[in-house]
């Protein structure tokens, strides 16, 4: 039988899209933790990171409540997009994005945090504007640990599969990502299907890490 | 010209004690050092004149701007207040070369000028070899140098150094003291420096303020100020001079003279205005102005036999110490004279005699 590889071009390309946002919504984010002070400092904070303690299906319920084709949000994505968010390839973004952005806000927020303040200071003092502070020093000390949080929040994303299967569901040649290919082949009784897209998921994750690590030492060797 | 007038309080925290910088002072174009020991607020004071630490009270003035001002609220942030900081160990960008680093500072100059700019900053600082490595990559004069072109290249109205000589061997220090001098005379703006060695004050200070605790003891020229030190604290702080607690037992104004009692001695020295008879104060005498000799049958007057612990040969003197916390410089060449006695008596010359 030959191999589907659709579920696999599906998961990256998800992967893809998901780190993308959440780097550009996490840096945002992690730079008004690291930087400012606010009312409601606390609550985003926890907000950001309720995901990381909620089982996925929970969060994919509220989700579907939230999005869904009832929900002022879920309308407003229809009479944006034209059709609704639930149960699309769109949908699996959404659902990898919730483990994806939680990971790049802490490690962001972390590594702004460990760069020296006297950098940021020294920066001000020529009279550098806070945003190229941040994007001239602050953003180009910190990056090797972002880079490295990055590929990990790729990996996550790839490896979801609660969030998935609320809100994206199972279609095969749709939705059907590779976390969840693997269930449906087991369920199945397709051994051999199930071992080769373990297989795959496994060599992915294997490689990731690695390229992580890689990352992260050789920042700490300079 | 800067004026500052500085009030900022810290609340004592579980690890930490409170703390209050008040301090009010002008400096014109020259070195003004800030002299005291860790903790009295140095720093403090310069990270609150470049806008990174907010007073509770006063102002500050540079030239006819006003940069903070309490009650008008007025307070500038530190990319509008063009004064040139120099941090303590450079803190040049380490993800940027020399040259990245001293574009960075000219950015606002319109981008033909800024290169000629960098150029010219480079060549003054002798650091064109240098200009494509990142700070990593060359030694620790050469960072301080970029360091301090980096803060001159935007034209600042201020400059600030943080302990620029820490860490820098003897020969460094020299350079870096010749590099100042000529920055403070062809920059012709205010250069507050921040240091706890007695040597900056000498090598450098235009004029010196003493730092003790927050609070501003003494200011004046450095000479000055080891000459007359304002009080014990001064006279501790600048870590110079004998100091005992003596009493006074004699003073005639007629005569200029005094008598004191430095433990069961008498002295005589000058007149010591506006004290009295019996006042118990300190006598302050500078190590080079004492003379020692062989320890005879009886002391003359105004000698203090004295117990030798160690002799310490320093380039220009020989350091003698005796029991009792007496320290006593001479010549190597009074030193090879004396060095075989059997006894010492350590001699007050009158003149020398200050009490504070």
């Amino acid at each position: 039988m030959p191999m589907d590889w659709f579920p696999l071009w599906l998961s990256l390309r998800v992967a893809a899209i998901a780190t993308m946002l959440s780097l550009l919504l996490g840096l945002w984010l992690a730079y008004l933790l690291a930087n400012r002070s606010f009312r409601g400092k606390g609550v985003l904070n926890g907000a950001v990171t309720l995901p990381l303690v909620l089982p996925p299906t929970v969060l994919g319920y509220y989700l579907l409540v939230l999005l869904g084709r009832e929900s002022p949000l879920g309308r407003f994505y229809e009479w944006v997009f034209g059709s609704p968010l639930m149960f699309t390839w769109q949908a699996a973004v959404v659902a990898a994005m919730f483990h994806a952005l939680p990971l790049l806000v802490i490690s962001a927020r972390a590594a702004l945090e460990s760069v020296d303040r006297v950098y940021e200071r020294a920066a001000r003092n020529l009279g550098a504007s806070n945003w190229r502070v941040f994007w001239r020093v602050s953003l180009p000390l910190a990056r090797r640990s972002i880079l490295a949080a990055a590929v990990l929040a790729f990996a996550r994303s790839l490896a979801d599969f609660g969030i998935t299967i609320m809100i994206a569901g199972n279609i095969p040649g749709r939705t059907q990502t590779l976390a969840v290919a693997v269930y449906d082949a087991a369920q199945a009784g397709n051994g051999a299907l199930a071992r080769a897209l373990a297989l795959v998921i496994s060599v992915l994750a294997v490689a990731i890490l690695w390229v992580a690590n890689r990352l992260v030492s050789k920042q700490a060797t300079g | 010209m800067i004026q500052a007038r500085i009030r900022k309080s810290f609340r004592p925290g579980p690890e930490s004690a409170g703390f209050t910088l008040e301090v009010e002072f002008q400096a014109s174009s020259g070195i003004t050092v800030l002299f005291g020991p860790s903790g009295s607020g140095k720093t403090l004071t310069l990270d609150v004149i470049a806008g990174f630490v907010k007073p509770d009270e006063g102002r500050i003035l540079l030239d006819d701007e006003i940069l903070f001002d309490a009650p008008s609220g007025v307070d500038l942030p530190p990319q509008a207040r063009r004064c040139g900081y120099v941090f303590e160990n450079c803190a040049l960008f380490p993800h940027m070369t020399l040259r990245q680093n001293l574009a960075f500072a000219a950015e606002r100059s319109p981008r033909l000028e800024r290169h000629r700019k960098v150029n010219e900053m480079l060549e003054r600082f002798h650091l064109i070899e240098y200009a494509g490595r990142r700070p990593h990559e060359v030694s620790g004069g050469q960072k301080q140098r970029c360091s301090i072109a980096r803060a001159l290249i935007g034209s600042p109205r201020l400059l600030l150094l943080d302990e620029p000589a820490r860490g820098l061997d003897a020969a460094l220090r020299a350079e870096l003291y010749g590099l100042l001098r000529q920055v403070s005379s062809e920059f012709q703006i205010p250069i507050l420096l921040v240091t706890h060695a007695l040597e900056e004050c000498f090598e450098l200070g235009d004029e010196m303020l003493v730092l003790r605790e927050g609070r501003l003891v003494q200011s004046g020229s450095p000479r000055g100020i080891a000459d007359h030190p304002a009080n014990v604290e001064v006279a501790r702080l600048l870590g110079i001079f004998n100091l005992f607690p003596v009493e006074i037992l004699e003073l005639d104004p007629q005569r200029n003279y005094s008598r004191v009692r430095l433990w069961d001695h008498d002295l005589s020295g000058p007149y010591f205005p506006g004290k009295l008879r019996g006042d118990r104060v300190w006598l302050c005498v500078r190590p080079d102005q004492l003379g020692v000799s062989a320890r005879g049958a009886r002391p003359a007057p105004n000698q203090v036999p004295a117990q030798l612990i160690r002799s310490i040969e320093m380039p220009q003197a020989v350091r003698l110490e005796f029991a009792g916390g007496l320290a006593v410089e001479l010549s190597h060449a009074e030193f090879d004279q004396q060095k075989h006695n059997k006894g010492w008596v350590v001699s007050f010359p009158p003149q020398a005699l200050r009490v504070l």
